[in-house]
């Protein structure tokens, strides 16, 4: 998908800051660059900035110091009309008083194009996302998926190369979420458009993407593809706003071989990787483990490896998957999923057992 | 939409569209209820009963318009229209004349002259005939004082010739109890026909005033009809023996022709002109006010446009309606701009502003109106600036005030915030997304505000047009005091109808005529713009 003939670098930041009332920094430190064909994917808290990013963009709001370059053109002095970037809404934004196809139409015509080419151009963007049908209707007239799809056709009418979306799903019911999901990476798989998408919910995000940037306080906290986000989180924020973790607080012991030692605040040892920067023995961390990666049966621990005591609190069935929450080393709050097998053991609350990981995936990350 | 598919199953998961497409695709027959009825009828009942408990909640508000608002309405329609004192005041002759034929040059006949003396005698009693002469004298300009001469003169008639000569065949017929007793009697009423009728309102008008119909002298005209009666010679079937008496004398009597009393009295009455505005206008109901109101009067064949120099009100209503559009129009081009502003600024300042407009809403319009004369006049505030600026010669001082000119601009002043707060209120709830849209999609600063902001205005705009229109239309106060006589309105010509000439007939036609306009106007809005594109708030 990644065209190289036009290098890895269509969309630039850089050491991009912006503040809106000269006190406070929205965007601290922005660096990313995106190749030409790239699905990327802003997550983040709320208040973190996203939006603002995405209008500078989008030409909207000027940067307050650094370069934003499209194609390797700096565009900060550009007027958003001159910059071809398509651009979807979370309200959708589409004209009220228009018809489907005059919505449609509207970019066309500012860009003076002929009647009968317009309309062609209309008809296949209306095709594209199976609204052929609607083209004399009001946008009030559709439905919330309806126009969703409207608008994306409009970002797309045009052929910009660039499309940005913030959060476009956030106000549709879960179900049309995700069957929106897969039409919006379907059409821009098959267009090879560059996509900018916002959004707070982070299975979006990792569903849809090729790269996720997890932002928090003006930060990219991490930028990398949606499984290496998932299994190899780069610092605690990461860890913790990406999926569900449990975290486990010590400090650091020795290092020995790509082995961190963990000495967990009730003194027992664990055996973990050190991953951030700041793990050197002496030091506090936070040790992140993914539920789904404890395992408690003695028979498929390996040889060797720390194994804690747990208690067992809670048992919660969930059809595919058995939740159950321990009491790990002080921390109440320690979830475990095991899969639904025929072998399955189901923890009853009240037993004691011993857990254990592989050191891999328990990653010592910062405190 | 076949490639919406569940890549597990396989199948295909319901989407929003289906709903969609079962709704249009549901034409088959009436849908039925749970107890087997159309759907329809079940429906429309249970609708009934909820809108009748909600009429029962609005009834009395709804009495209380239709009382204050519908029923001056109505009163207007129908007094635009109404003629009934014509035929009232003159019964006898109204019907006497209606076999006369206005356009052969002659007269009418002695009997209308003798039904009129009775009306008039009657009228003046009853000090009716004033009103008729203001009535009349809209049409007719000299029939005012025709009527008021004529009450006076009937009184002096050379009638009691016919009084005397009953009373020296029998001094009983100077007895009113005598008349009493003849009149109860069916078979004398129906003998005299024009005496009985005459009689009974005589009868009338006495017990109105308290007085005793056996105890007061009979007039003289009440002996004119009787003779008339006697003379017409059907009298065979009464049971008063005098009135056999009477009919066999008459013949020689000597007579007095009425005609040529009612013209010793005013030459006019042998003028056909004033008996054909009396014929014209004895129905009850008259166009005569509305052709008046559009400059026309009933003509000896059918309407017909009233001389040059009577002409006024065609004029008055372009010019109304003319200064209503420019005001309306220099509302907008005034008022857009400030409910822009007012609309993207913050919340704070925005209503800090929001007070400046509405603070003339708070100053009494007259204060409003007055203040503009101050600025306006010759030796005014605005010509003092400019002849210190020497713009103006002192000599040539700007004639602002008392003109055209000066009722659009306080107008416009006036109804300003009309304009703007519609305006206002659409323009914020227009997100600014749909600019950000359009111009991420290409247009210019410029085709973003006219191709999508601007459009959403409109129903705002429309709101206040309307709004300011119709007040501008029917404006009153600012046109009196500063509009001179080449500014003022319509409806300063009302208001001197009601209240100095007393034509409400004229005035009501003419307030009915501006309903009429308004109502076509709003149509007219309707199917260009559409009223359901209107937004007051
Ligand atoms: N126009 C503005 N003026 C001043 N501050 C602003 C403005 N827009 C955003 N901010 C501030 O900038 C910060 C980042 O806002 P931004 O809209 O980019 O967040 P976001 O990541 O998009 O959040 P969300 O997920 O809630 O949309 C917030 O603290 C917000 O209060
Ligand atoms: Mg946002």
């Amino acid at each position: 998908m990644v065209d190289n003939m036009s290098g890895d670098r269509f969309v630039e930041f850089e050491r991009v800051q912006k503040s809106y009332d000269g006190e406070t920094l929205v965007v601290k430190d922005l660096n990313l660059s995106m190749p030409r064909g790239e699905f990327l994917t802003m997550l983040g808290p709320s208040g973190s900035g996203k939006t603002t990013c995405l209008m500078m963009l989008a030409g909207f709001e000027t940067a307050t110091h650094g370069d934003i370059r499209l194609g390797g053109v700096s565009i900060n002095n550009i007027p958003p009309h001159k910059r071809g970037i398509g651009m979807v809404f979370q309200n959708y934004a589409l004209f009220p008083h228009m018809t489907v196809a005059e919505n449609l139409s509207f970019p066309l015509e500012v860009r003076k194009m002929a009647k009968s080419e317009r309309e062609e151009k209309v008809k296949r963007a209306l095709d594209m996302v199976q609204m052929g049908a609607f083209g004399g209707r009001r946008p009030a007239q559709l439905s919330g998926g309806q126009q969703q799809r409207i608008a994306l056709a409009r970002a797309l009418v045009f052929e910009a190369e660039l499309v940005l979306m913030d959060e476009p799903l956030g106000a549709l019911d879960k179900q049309l979420r995700e069957h929106m999901q897969f039409e919006i990476k379907r059409i821009a798989d098959n267009l090879g458009i560059t996509v900018v998408y916002v959004t707070h919910d982070q299975t979006e995000a990792l569903t849809m993407s090729d790269r996720v940037a997890v932002f928090d306080d003006g930060r990219i906290q991490q930028l990398a593809p949606p499984d290496k986000l998932y299994e190899e989180p780069e610092n605690s924020f990461v860890a913790q706003f990406i999926g569900e973790n449990n975290t486990l607080e010590g400090e650091v012991m020795e290092i020995n071989g790509g082995l961190a030692v963990v000495k967990l605040d009730d003194g027992e040892l664990i055996d973990c990787k050190p991953v951030h920067p700041s793990v050197k023995p002496g030091a506090r961390t936070q040790v992140s483990i993914r539920p789904e990666r404890v395992e408690y049966n003695k028979a498929r621990l390996q040889e060797g490896v720390h194994t804690l005591k747990a208690e067992v609190l809670e048992f919660i069935y969930m059809g595919d998957i058995f939740r159950t929450r321990l009491r790990v080393a002080g921390n109440e709050d320690f979830v475990i999923k095991t899969r639904n097998a025929p072998d399955q053991d189901r923890l009853e609350p009240g037993r004691q057992i011993e857990i254990g990981w592989l050191p891999e995936d328990c990653r010592a990350l910062d405190a | 939409m076949s490639d919406v598919t569940d890549a597990t199953t396989g199948k295909r998961a319901p989407t929003p569209d289906d709903a969609l497409r079962i709704a249009d695709s549901n034409q088959g027959g009436p849908v039925l209820a749970a107890d087997g009825r159309p759907l329809k009828r079940s429906l429309n009942r249970a609708l009934r009963m909820q809108k009748l408990r909600a009429l029962a909640l609005i009834a009395p508000l709804l009495i209380f318009v239709l009382i204050t608002f519908i029923a001056p309405i109505a009163d207007m329609l129908f007094r635009s229209v109404e003629n009934q004192i014509v035929s009232e005041t003159l019964p006898e002759t109204v019907v006497a004349l209606s076999d006369w034929q206005p356009d052969g040059g002659e007269l009418p006949s002695e009997k209308v002259f003798e039904a009129l003396y009775v009306d008039i005698f009657m009228a003046q009693e009853r000090k009716l005939h004033t009103r008729l002469g203001s009535r009349l004298n809209y049409e007719l300009t000299g029939m005012s004082s025709l009527l008021r001469k004529s009450g006076r003169g009937v009184k002096r008639f050379d009638t009691d010739i016919y009084t005397e000569q009953f009373t020296a065949l029998d001094p009983s017929w100077a007895d009113p109890a005598t008349w009493v007793a003849m009149m109860a009697d069916k078979a004398n009423r129906d003998a005299l026909p024009l005496t009985a009728r005459s009689w009974a309102r005589w009868v009338d008008f006495l017990e109105e005033e308290g007085d005793d119909p056996a105890k007061e002298d009979v007039e003289d005209f009440l002996f004119t009809t009787l003779y008339s009666d006697l003379v017409a010679g059907n009298t065979g079937g009464a049971t008063d023996p005098r009135i056999a008496v009477a009919a066999d004398a008459v013949g020689g009597f000597e007579t007095v022709s009425l005609r040529d009393q009612f013209k010793a009295v005013d030459k006019d009455w042998v003028n056909p002109e004033v008996w054909r505005t009396i014929l014209t206008y004895s129905p009850d109901y008259t166009s005569g006010y509305f052709l008046n109101a559009v400059d026309m009067q009933q003509g000896h064949d059918g309407p017909e446009t009233r001389p040059e120099n009577q002409q006024i009100y065609v004029k008055l209503f372009t010019r109304t309606m003319f200064m209503s559009l420019v005001i309306t129009g220099s509302c907008i081009l005034l008022g857009y701009p400030v409910a822009w502003i007012l609309a993207n600024l913050p919340m704070r300042t925005a209503n800090m502003l929001m007070i400046l407009v509405l603070l003339p809403f708070w100053t009494s319009l007259l204060v409003r109106t007055s203040a503009w004369k101050v600025m306006l006049q010759q030796q005014g505030v605005i010509n003092d600036v400019l002849v210190w600026l020497g713009l103006v010669n002192d000599s040539a001082r700007l004639v602002m005030i008392n003109n055209q000119f000066g009722t659009i601009v306080a107008m416009t002043h006036i109804l300003l915030p009309f304009m703007i707060l519609p305006m206002y209120s659409v323009m914020q709830t227009i997100p600014p997304s749909y600019m950000r849209a359009a111009k991420s999609l290409g247009a210019t600063d410029w085709t973003a505000f006219w191709r999508v902001y601007f459009p959403q205005c409109v129903p705002g705009i429309g709101a206040g047009s309307i709004l300011v229109f119709i007040l501008s239309i029917g404006y009153y106060i600012t046109p009196e005091i500063v509009g001179g006589t080449t500014g003022t309105f319509i409806s300063n010509r009302i208001a001197y109808h009601i209240s100095s000439s007393l034509n409400w007939g004229l005035a009501a036609a003419l307030g009915t005529i501006l309903l009429a306009v308004v109502l076509i106007l709003y149509w007219a809005y309707d199917r260009i713009v559409g009223i359901d594109n209107v937004k007051l708030g």
